[in-house]
């Protein structure tokens, strides 16, 4: 990820002016309606407020039956993927001012997976195609009394992957997954190439037998919504050309 | 209701707990309970190192890294355990390689190890480097590694469950227990997020690791669900508190915000500077400068602002300075923290200074335990089938400030110890009898915050508690001080009892939750404060203006606190009598407060320099 502000915005917090926004959030609660619904909320926002600023602005000081995931608040721990005016984002990592506050800023829950409340979803699908790709170091042998040795190349081959946070802002973006649900999607191949990738490792043709199925790798159509959507700025599609390469080349 | 029954039960699933799974469900059928995905506890959120003496890149032992520890905590560390911490560092950092933690390397491959404030070389002769890393995100790493550890072994997991009872078959409240008495743990109450309904886990043995209480102040570097949930628990239930008026403030959050930037930044190489530019470390630690131990670098920090000599327009922050760095250099080892200063305040660390100021970061104090992870329930004995490991508990290897990096190796030694203690313990043990309603207290509690027609918004009293705690009992505090601070708390204690929640649902409620959280923020604030109130001298983390000097006479000892009935007894075993013995009455309740003697082995205390 690279900066988000241009190279004019002021250099400290606290002199960007404060400005109202208009949040249209989708609402859905089973208990009250089986019809989800929009729901428009106006809020005041300082300058250097993100999308979960004003969604807690909402629950604390308006509705507090607004429902959504949240934890660290800056990007690290994936709770609060959502989709912002059409794209995958972390509410945490967004700045209103960034996304057009001048007309209403529309919050949905990420799509592809089953709603269970306004913006949380079921992850569990999710976490199901990650744990099959095998995401644990495999090896044979004894265990070394000290550390395995790795090179500085060998450990920035997999860098990228190694920075996944599960939030499945990727994988809720990728078409394929959308109109087909058994898709393993784009996080549990990243999770698979941070393995295959990893010179200590020997599970790799496990993996990638795995991944040869019919729900697997091959299913990529290279949109790129993957990439775009990453909060972590992980070269998803990248990674996904790469396993599919080391697929037919065996050489990883 | 849903009943269980496990050998262990393990409550969160942070680095500790799941440390902790993946030795207990090797031997003993383990369940962990998490209010969160394991992949998003506040583990991943630390950035800058895991200390062990491996001398992979200059010499080093572990010996060091005890006196290190020990000096950092201003002497209030429980020396036996810091051996343990010290000594145990090296298997852990090496247990987790073998797990496929992805360190940094040197160029012969090994584990490559950086600069951290506070660690020496030969007792303060100058910085060390022994913090193993991962570019900045250290705990993502370690995180992740371990939950996809726990998947290799088919660790089970109860995710988005709130435990939000602890059940023994003592009421540690009022029962006076006989010599040689036992008292057990017999389970947990959790309330399952997703439908509403509650569980009831049967266990023989129980590990808290339920993290940190940052949320009881204003600004801090913490998540919005740390919020003390297994401290609280634990104190309601008559478990005393230890050391809870240390709370660590890490110099350089984002200013404004919070957000932490790894003391990394400094063992990179970064500067602190002032409005004059000066590199005011200079003047408070002239030996180890940007490197002293957080409490003196945040206060010296604080004392710059205060001086005048704060930058911005406001002048109310200082600057971490990078800029002397090569931007592939900051790049290759800071990646993450100089794209928070990006995000989050528009500013570009290769060219500009970063604004920066102590944000609220840890919780030295915590649930007492012993060094096999055993809690305490008074100065001596233990509660059978309970453990603490991580951030809730106090073992104490801290003392009163914790130095960068012996957090992340915290949870892994004492997670793992406590993992095996609990797993042998339950091999032996047999199930105790639960009460006949387990569940009648949280019924209760949920009906009456769910059922309260209107009343206060929840989020209106947490703001007035984290504003008062972030003006009266930060970094700087007075009796004064800390005494408005414990005069709002209890006006907030009553406001919360007429505090209501807008969503009555079943489902995902969130809503309530919060609530909930808040009624253990405020018992923590609580007992933060009149500890801090009792103890009349500066030492780490907590810097008293009318009392700026240690006391080792009167203070070298370890606050206990107990919440009790009022009608109960003030006495408990195992203080040491007639030092800082205070009761503080409440509306309802009362706050008992005693000593535990600190275990010196063999480091005289001495005065704290660097």
């Amino acid at each position: 990820m690279t900066a988000t502000l241009e190279a004019t915005a002021p250099s400290s917090a606290g002199e960007i002016p404060s400005f109202t926004v208009t949040l249209r959030v989708r609402r859905f609660n089973p208990e009250v309606s089986e019809e989800s619904t929009w729901e428009d909320f106006t809020v005041e926002a300082h300058g250097t407020d993100r999308v979960l600023d004003a969604l807690h602005k909402i629950k604390w000081d308006m509705d507090g039956s607004l429902t959504f995931r949240r934890s660290c608040a800056h990007g690290v721990c994936g709770s609060d993927a959502v989709r912002i005016n059409g794209r995958n984002r972390l509410a945490c990592k967004t700045l209103l001012k960034d996304v057009n506050p001048d007309k209403p800023i529309t919050v949905e829950p990420i799509k592809g997976l089953p709603v269970i409340k306004d913006l949380v979803v079921d992850m569990e699908p999710f976490f199901a195609s990650y744990r099959e790709i095998m995401p644990f170091l495999i090896t044979t042998g004894n265990e070394p009394s000290k550390e395995r040795y790795q090179s500085p190349e060998d450990r920035a081959r997999f860098d990228d992957t190694t920075k996944c946070i599960l939030c499945a802002a990727c994988t809720s973006s990728c078409p394929v997954f959308w109109t087909d649900g058994q898709y393993f999607g784009p996080a549990a191949i990243v999770n698979a190439h941070r393995f295959i990738f990893d010179s200590r490792d020997e599970g790799g043709s496990q993996r990638l037998e795995i991944l040869n199925d019919k729900e697997g790798v091959w299913r990529c159509r290279t949109t790129f919504n993957c990439t775009e959507a990453c909060p972590r700025g992980i070269e998803v599609t990248k990674a996904i050309q790469e396993v599919k390469r080391a697929m037919i080349t065996r050489a990883f | 209701m849903q009943t269980h029954q496990y050998d262990v039960v393990i409550v969160g699933a942070g680095g500790a707990g799941m440390r902790a799974a993946l030795e207990s469900s090797k031997e003993a059928r383990t369940a962990v309970i998490s209010k969160l995905y394991p992949t998003r506890s506040h583990t991943g959120a630390a950035q800058g190192g895991m200390a062990a003496a491996l001398a992979n890149v200059e010499e080093d032992n572990w010996e060091w890294h005890t006196f290190d520890t020990v000096k950092g905590g201003d002497y209030l560390v429980d020396q036996d355990a810091a051996e343990i911490l010290a000594k145990e560092a090296i298997e852990s950092v090496l247990d987790l390689e073998r797990m496929g933690l992805p360190f940094n390397r040197t160029p012969e491959g090994k584990i490559d190890q950086r600069r951290f404030g506070g660690h020496t070389r030969d007792h303060g002769q100058s910085a060390v480097r022994r913090a193993c890393y991962a570019a900045d995100r250290t705990g993502h790493m370690i995180l992740q590694t371990l939950y996809q550890n726990c998947v290799k072994q088919d660790v089970e997991f109860f995710n988005e469950f709130y435990v939000l009872d602890l059940i023994t078959d003592h009421d540690l409240t009022t029962e006076e227990i006989a010599a040689g008495e036992e008292v057990n743990a017999t389970g947990v109450v959790a309330y399952d997020l997703a439908t509403g309904e509650l569980h009831v886990f049967q266990a023989k043995s129980i590990i808290f690791a339920t993290g940190g209480a940052g949320k009881i102040f204003k600004t801090t570097s913490n998540a919005h669900t740390l919020t003390g949930d297994g401290m609280a628990l634990a104190y309601r239930r008559g478990l005393p508190l230890e050391d809870m008026e240390f709370f660590q403030f890490h110099p350089t959050g984002l200013a404004g915000l919070g957000i932490l930037l790894s003391e990394a930044a400094r063992g990179e190489g970064g500067i602190l500077r002032n409005s004059e530019g000066e590199r005011f470390m200079e003047r408070y630690a002239p030996t180890i400068k940007d490197l002293a131990p957080r409490d003196i670098v945040a206060r010296s920090m604080a004392n710059e602002v205060r001086e005048g000599r704060g930058a911005g327009p406001n002048k109310d922050y200082v600057l971490l300075d990078l800029t002397h760095l090569e931007p592939a250099h900051i790049d290759a080892k800071l990646p993450d923290i100089t794209e928070f200063a990006r995000t989050y305040l528009g500013i570009e660390p290769y060219t500009e200074p970063v604004p920066v100021y102590p944000t609220a970061h840890y919780a030295m104090g915590g649930v007492p335990t012993n060094i096999k992870g055993e809690v305490l329930r008074d100065g001596v004995n233990v509660v059978k089938g309970l453990y603490a490991a991580g951030e809730v508990a106090c073992v104490s290897v801290h003392g009163s400030n914790r130095l960068g990096t012996n957090s992340l190796l915290d949870i892994n030694v004492f997670g793992k110890r406590s993992g095996r203690a609990a797993a042998e313990y339950a091999k032996t043990a047999s199930f105790h009898e639960l009460p006949e309603d387990p569940t009648v207290r949280v019924v209760a509690q949920l009906d009456e915050m769910r059922n309260r027609p209107d009343g206060e918004r929840v989020a209106d009293i947490r703001k007035a508690l984290q504003d008062t705690m972030d003006l009266n009992a930060q970094v700087f505090r007075t009796g004064d001080s800390l005494n408005e601070a414990l005069t709002d708390i209890r006006a907030l204690q009553k406001r919360y009892r007429n505090a209501s929640v807008q969503d009555k649902g079943k489902l995902f409620n969130t809503d309530l939750l919060e609530a909930i959280e808040l009624g253990f923020l405020l018992d923590i604030a609580e007992v933060t404060v009149v500890a801090a109130i009792n103890r009349k001298e500066s030492r780490g983390g907590h810097y008293r203006e009318d009392f700026p000097d240690r006391d080792d006479a009167h203070y070298m000892l370890h606050t206990m606190a107990y919440r009790r009935p009022p009608e109960a007894s003030d006495k408990a075993e195992g203080h040491v009598k007639g030092y800082f013995d205070h009761v503080e009455e409440f509306d309802g309740y009362k706050v008992v407060l005693g000593s535990k003697p600190v275990v010196q082995t063999r480091y005289e205390p001495m005065e704290r320099k660097y």
